[in-house]
């Protein structure tokens, strides 16, 4: 019993960095119809470049801002340089795109940082805290609670603010949403931005306890996408539910099976959730318009 | 003049330069080179199809390399096939699965084929790295040789390791590519450019969209891995590098360099991202790097890849 609770801790705390690397690709899949197969690297700068400015002298906490800001400012970039200019090419060259992007990243992670695997302290110490018959890290509480506030936080933006809602409009019909003011090209701005920042926050409060290193990036991309197609492209918040729940999954399989086979979970997932319910647990059908 | 067809003329081209490259060698290692060049030239054809003609993506399809490779490794030891029936039964197992990953996800957009092919290369590697004590895990495995060599000497024809596989490989890619632009001028291939252009239009006129994109991945599947066996035999050593996510990044780059619509421009991209490393050492190095960025910048600036832009352009020169 207390074995399976030590599970469920572990797999809520990677499935929490799912989640968000699962809301990241679905702000932007909403707004422009992109798949951001870069996603993954926002997750990687996000820890890279807190422990390189955490090296340098930096606080932390200040660290990890430049670390989100940075990160918000590359995916901006990504947007203008990469995405736009593509704007309306065949869904094969934006995938192509994106991963070039991603291959890039760490390409140029490599170079700028280094090929070494890096860590920095835990927020608030590596005491663990005993909960029932199992221990739990503060840092997993700082992770799982950093997922449900982001999600919390994109609820109110989406639903409460008008810029919010100008977003949703955009995502439901472009040319609607340009018809009636909305300036579409700031609303894909923000999106990359807040897509970005969200990936690289979860690379900030999961590194104390996953590490990071140039080449992790395509590994939370997989497992991120996995995740929001099980809870249906798209949605929010299965891209919440379905983050957790690959974690989970991924968690119990590391316990119970092979913790090296764990990695393919993520993958028997996508398959089984195509064969099974392409929709996802919380999609609605598509149709697609000629 | 009697204009030669687009097929003959890529087939003639190709020959031509299979034979008379190696007047301009400077040394025998350049049919290694060469070699090299023909088998990575194999799989991209295998990408043309895919991508250039369905309009798909794949980003694990050096696992359906690793998968032909490493058939070509462990067949001949386990099961005492000789390694060319071992590279028939990569073909065969590489297909299978291509078969059963690609059915339920080609009814779907082209997002996730390429999601659960990244995936499915990662498995494969993943597999490649872990089981040792069958596969010899990341320090890899021989390979045993294939003996069609020693067959020839028999026969009177003796010539070196290098040339025998320069021209074996030639001769693989010229029958690759052959077939690749038989299949372009069938009714399949020109229901598959269909698709490509627009699936609901290709779908109205009573296409079988999802069963064409199938035998587009599976044939490509099949083209990947006889080029990994190819690779195995070759070196007579095999690594799982050769399933790993990089080797997949290479064979799309390769095939968007030169162009992914054409199986002539896919084989050049593919002869140049194959020699830069051999010219260029520090490469390497930033092979990501470059990888990554020809990936963009083909598709923001030139997305018909370099061969056709450059066709066009001389064409519209002529007129």
């Amino acid at each position: 019993m207390s074995e399976l609770l030590q599970f469920l801790f572990s797999g809520l705390t990677v499935g929490a960095v799912y989640a968000l690397v699962a809301l990241g690709f679905t702000i932007i899949y909403n707004a422009s119809d992109v798949v951001n197969f870069a996603q993954g690297e926002f997750v990687m700068l996000g820890g890279m470049i807190t422990w390189f400015a955490y090296q340098a002298g930096l606080p932390l906490p200040l660290a990890a801002l430049v670390a989100i800001l940075a990160t918000a400012a590359l995916g901006v970039t990504l947007n203008k340089l990469a995405i736009e200019p593509a704007r309306g090419a065949p869904v094969v060259s934006l995938i192509i795109i994106t991963i070039g992007a991603s291959v890039f990243i760490q390409g140029a992670a490599q170079q700028v940082f280094d090929k070494q695997i890096h860590s920095f302290p835990a927020f608030s110490g590596d005491t663990p805290l005993r909960v029932l018959e199992a221990t739990i890290q503060p840092q997993s509480l700082w992770v799982i609670g950093g997922a449900l506030v982001v999600f919390v936080g994109l609820w109110l933006f989406f639903t409460r603010t008008l810029i919010g809602r100008a977003v949703l409009a955009t995502s439901n019909n472009r040319l609607a949403a340009q018809l009636v003011g909305i300036n579409t090209n700031f609303v894909m701005t923000l999106s990359f931005a807040l897509s970005a920042g969200i990936g690289a926050l979860a690379g900030v409060l999961a590194t104390p306890i996953t590490l990071t290193a140039y080449n992790v990036g395509i590994g939370f991309a997989l497992k991120g996408f996995a995740g929001a197609m099980l809870g249906g492209m798209g949605n929010p918040k299965g891209a919440l539910v379905g983050g957790f729940l690959i974690g989970l999954i991924e968690a119990l399989t590391a316990g119970y099976l092979s913790s090296t086979y764990k990695e393919a979970v993520a993958f028997v997932v996508i398959l089984l959730v195509l064969f099974f319910m392409p929709q996802g647990l919380f999609g609605s059908k598509s149709t697609e318009r000629v | 003049m009697p204009r030669l067809s687009a097929k003959s003329a890529t087939l003639l081209v190709l020959a031509a330069l299979v034979v008379v490259s190696p007047l301009f060698f400077p040394s025998g290692y350049y049919y290694r080179v060469g070699a090299l060049i023909f088998v990575n030239g194999l799989a991209v054809t295998g990408i043309v199809i895919l991508t250039g003609y369905a309009g798909q993506i794949s980003l694990g399809h050096a696992g359906f390399a690793g998968i032909g490779g490493y058939a070509c490794a462990l067949a001949p030891v386990h099961l005492g096939l000789p390694p060319a029936l071992a590279a028939v039964l990569g073909v065969l197992i590489s297909g299978a699965l291509a078969y059963l990953v690609g059915r339920p996800i080609l009814r779907l957009k082209g997002y996730y084929l390429a999601v659960a092919t990244l995936g499915f290369g990662i498995l494969v590697s993943m597999v490649l790295n872990n089981e040792r004590q069958l596969t010899g895990g990341p320090d890899g495995i021989i390979v045993p040789d294939l003996g069609l060599r020693g067959l020839l000497k028999d026969w009177g024809l003796n010539i070196s390791n290098g040339e025998f596989w320069y021209f074996f490989c030639g001769i693989a890619l010229l029958i690759g590519a052959w077939i690749a632009l038989n299949l372009r001028q069938s009714p399949t291939g020109r229901a598959l450019r269909a698709l490509h252009g627009s699936e609901i239009a290709a779908q109205t006129v009573g296409i079988d969209v999802a069963r064409l994109k199938l035998q587009a991945f599976v044939i490509s599947a099949v083209y990947a891995s006889v080029a990994g066996s190819l690779l195995a035999l070759q070196n007579k050593f095999i690594t799982p590098d050769v399933a790993g996510f990089m080797h997949s990044i290479e064979m799309v780059t390769m095939a968007v360099l030169g162009g992914a619509g054409s199986v002539l421009g896919a084989i050049l991209g593919a002869g140049v991202l194959t020699l830069l490393p051999q010219v260029l050492t520090v490469f390497a190095e930033f092979e990501q790097l470059v990888l990554g960025l020809v990936m963009m910048l083909m598709m923001i600036f030139l997305r018909e890849g370099l061969l056709p832009s450059l066709l066009r352009k001389l064409r519209g020169r002529d007129e």
